[in-house]
């Protein structure tokens, strides 16, 4: 016997800060029939583990903790009366916009939504990415686990420390650990900048006195119950490690900060198309997927640094989640807009398509950079015509970049065939 | 007249400026490769007293859904003063129900500054 399927207006696929930030924006463009939908027992997603504080300096002018930053959002959505439902996941996301979830509750259910916004988040690069030689023995976390287990759980993952990779969460880890009474040995980081924040490198590292050795990675892994000891080395401009180099750490832990990667199982299964850059939907200008009524924003479309952008974009998403569903559908799309390409220092943008008569009068682009770079330009141009051109003293891999784009700009260009952001040396 | 030369980088947001701070005498002379009013405000407190918020997380008793509830300074404290707060809370433990900004340890290590709850619990 099949339930008969509930209709919503909009579904959010994830209650951390981008879906709160989307079901918000969107109930208050005037769709009140927003339902969330969270498998976590509690809203706030990542940020409640993030105990740090530094969150919110762009949207509250204050530095606040994940958990503060989250219970704004949290209390926002319940003045609002937003429906969320706790302990649910979702299985399955069709081309035609029905959701499937499961919870211990409802078991299995099935909703039409009007629009659906995805915002589930990221997850950690795990060791099995990395071909680290070695056992396998205990002892090996992602950074974000251990501190999941320290910050939540109460638990401290052990007491002599070796990070490998110098993202933020390994950053803030290697604090967090030292303040619990553990040591920390030294963060390796492969490659020769670092994939955090400076402010990270600075307070995080440079306060406790703990080493950052760019252009090292660990070549060995120690132990068979527990590690007990790793060995790391230099690595060479093709990050192959020189013979010689190699210093041994003995120590019960080894923490591993490699990277995020975007969570795009339920994207991929519906049919999205996505970038093998970011690893996120490619979107246009409204943060719409290749799937008419299908928007994401937040870590699901790409990583970012700072949930103050994250929350903006959700925002925007869910704006125009809300358009699309008063607007009714408008399913036949021929074409998604002018191309936005990256090149040139510059690995993608968000977003990858721009339909100018459908924009707001600016349109924020992100992007990230290939490398460290110092006095650079970032350029805009339309067509073979610049029309941006800004100096950045310092632009690094682990901090994401903007432009502006104004509509009056594009929409002076007939025939606007590509719009290009690139970096230049002059 | 002894001239000092410190090269920071500013803590206040991600944009991470790269500051050049003068000194004479310990005194600051001047900041400069700050984008904003914060950074030079930092340049000056970072060399002559550094200051930061500490966050960290206790024990919570009679919360359902909680374990441990995070905590933090509620202002900066000195540099010097890190391991003095998280030592004087290693032992203390909240009561739910906690609310965000209820006062976990009043005065922590004798900065004059209140270590309050960060997470409802």
């Amino acid at each position: 016997m099949s339930k008969a399927i509930e209709q919503r207006a909009i579904v959010v696929v994830g209650g951390g800060p981008a879906g709160l930030a989307a079901g918000i924006a969107a109930y208050e463009a005037g769709q009140t029939d927003v339902l969330i939908l969270e498998r976590d027992t509690q809203l706030g997603g990542i940020l409640n583990q993030c105990i740090h504080n530094g969150f919110g300096l762009h949207t509250f002018k204050e530095e606040l903790t994940g958990p503060e930053y989250a219970a704004r959002y949290i209390q926002r959505a319940d003045e609002l009366g937003i429906e969320r439902r706790l302990g649910t996941m979702v299985l399955d996301i069709s081309q035609d916009r029905i959701v499937t979830a499961v919870s211990p509750t409802e078991g299995i259910t099935q909703i039409k939504a009007g629009a659906v916004i995805l915002a589930m988040g990221c997850r950690e690069r795990p060791r099995g990415a990395l071909a680290t030689p070695g056992y396998r023995p205990a002892g090996v976390y992602s950074a974000g686990t251990a501190q999941r287990l320290v910050n939540i759980e109460g638990q401290l993952p052990g007491r002599e420390v070796v990070i490998l990779g110098s993202g933020d969460i390994g950053l803030i880890m290697a604090r967090r650990m030292t303040l619990e009474g553990a040591h920390v040995a030294c963060v390796a980081e492969i490659m020769p900048y670092s994939g955090g924040l400076k402010r990270n490198i600075v307070q995080c590292l440079d306060d406790f006195g703990i080493p950052l050795l760019l252009s090292h990675t660990v070549v060995d892994v120690e132990g068979r119950d527990r590690v007990e000891a790793v060995t790391i080395a230099e690595v060479d401009e093709h990050l192959r490690p020189i013979a010689g180099t190699e210093v041994r750490y003995p120590c019960d832990t080894l923490m591993l900060s490699v990277g995020l990667l975007p969570e795009n199982e339920l994207s991929r299964e519906a049919g999205v198309e996505l970038s093998t850059v970011t690893r996120g939907p490619v979107v246009d200008q409204s943060l719409q997927t290749s799937i008419p009524g299908i928007f994401a924003c937040g870590n699901v479309l790409h990583v970012h640094d700072l949930v103050d952008f994250v929350s903006q974009e959700a925002a925007a998403a869910g704006a125009n989640a809300a358009r699309y569903v008063a607007g009714g559908s408008h399913d036949a799309v021929d074409s998604r807009g002018v191309p936005v390409s990256a090149e040139n220092g510059v690995r993608y943008t968000v977003p990858s398509f721009v339909d100018v008569d459908a924009m707001d009068d600016t349109l924020t682009v992100r992007f990230r950079v290939a490398n460290e770079y110092r006095n650079r330009y970032v350029s805009v141009y339309l067509d073979d015509e610049r029309i941006q051109h800004r100096k950045k003293r310092v632009m690094a891999p682990g901090e994401m970049e903007q432009v502006t784009l104004k509509k009056a700009d594009l929409a002076a260009r007939e025939g606007l065939a590509k719009i290009t952001v690139m970096l230049e040396e002059e | 007249m002894a001239q000092e030369i410190r090269e920071l980088i500013c803590i206040n947001c991600p944009m991470g400026c790269p500051l050049t701070v003068t000194l004479e005498d310990g005194e600051v002379l001047s900041v400069k490769g700050n984008t904003c009013p914060r950074g030079d405000s930092y340049g000056r407190k970072e060399v002559t007293n550094p200051t930061r918020i500490v966050t960290t997380s206790v024990p919570v008793d009679g919360s359902k859904t909680e374990r441990m509830v995070s905590v933090k300074t509620e202002h900066d404290i000195p540099k010097g003063k890190i391991f003095d707060v998280v030592q004087e809370l290693a032992g203390v433990r909240a009561q739910a129900p906690v609310a965000i900004g209820d006062v976990i340890l009043a005065n922590v290590a004798g900065t004059g500054v209140n270590v309050i709850a960060t997470k409802n619990a």
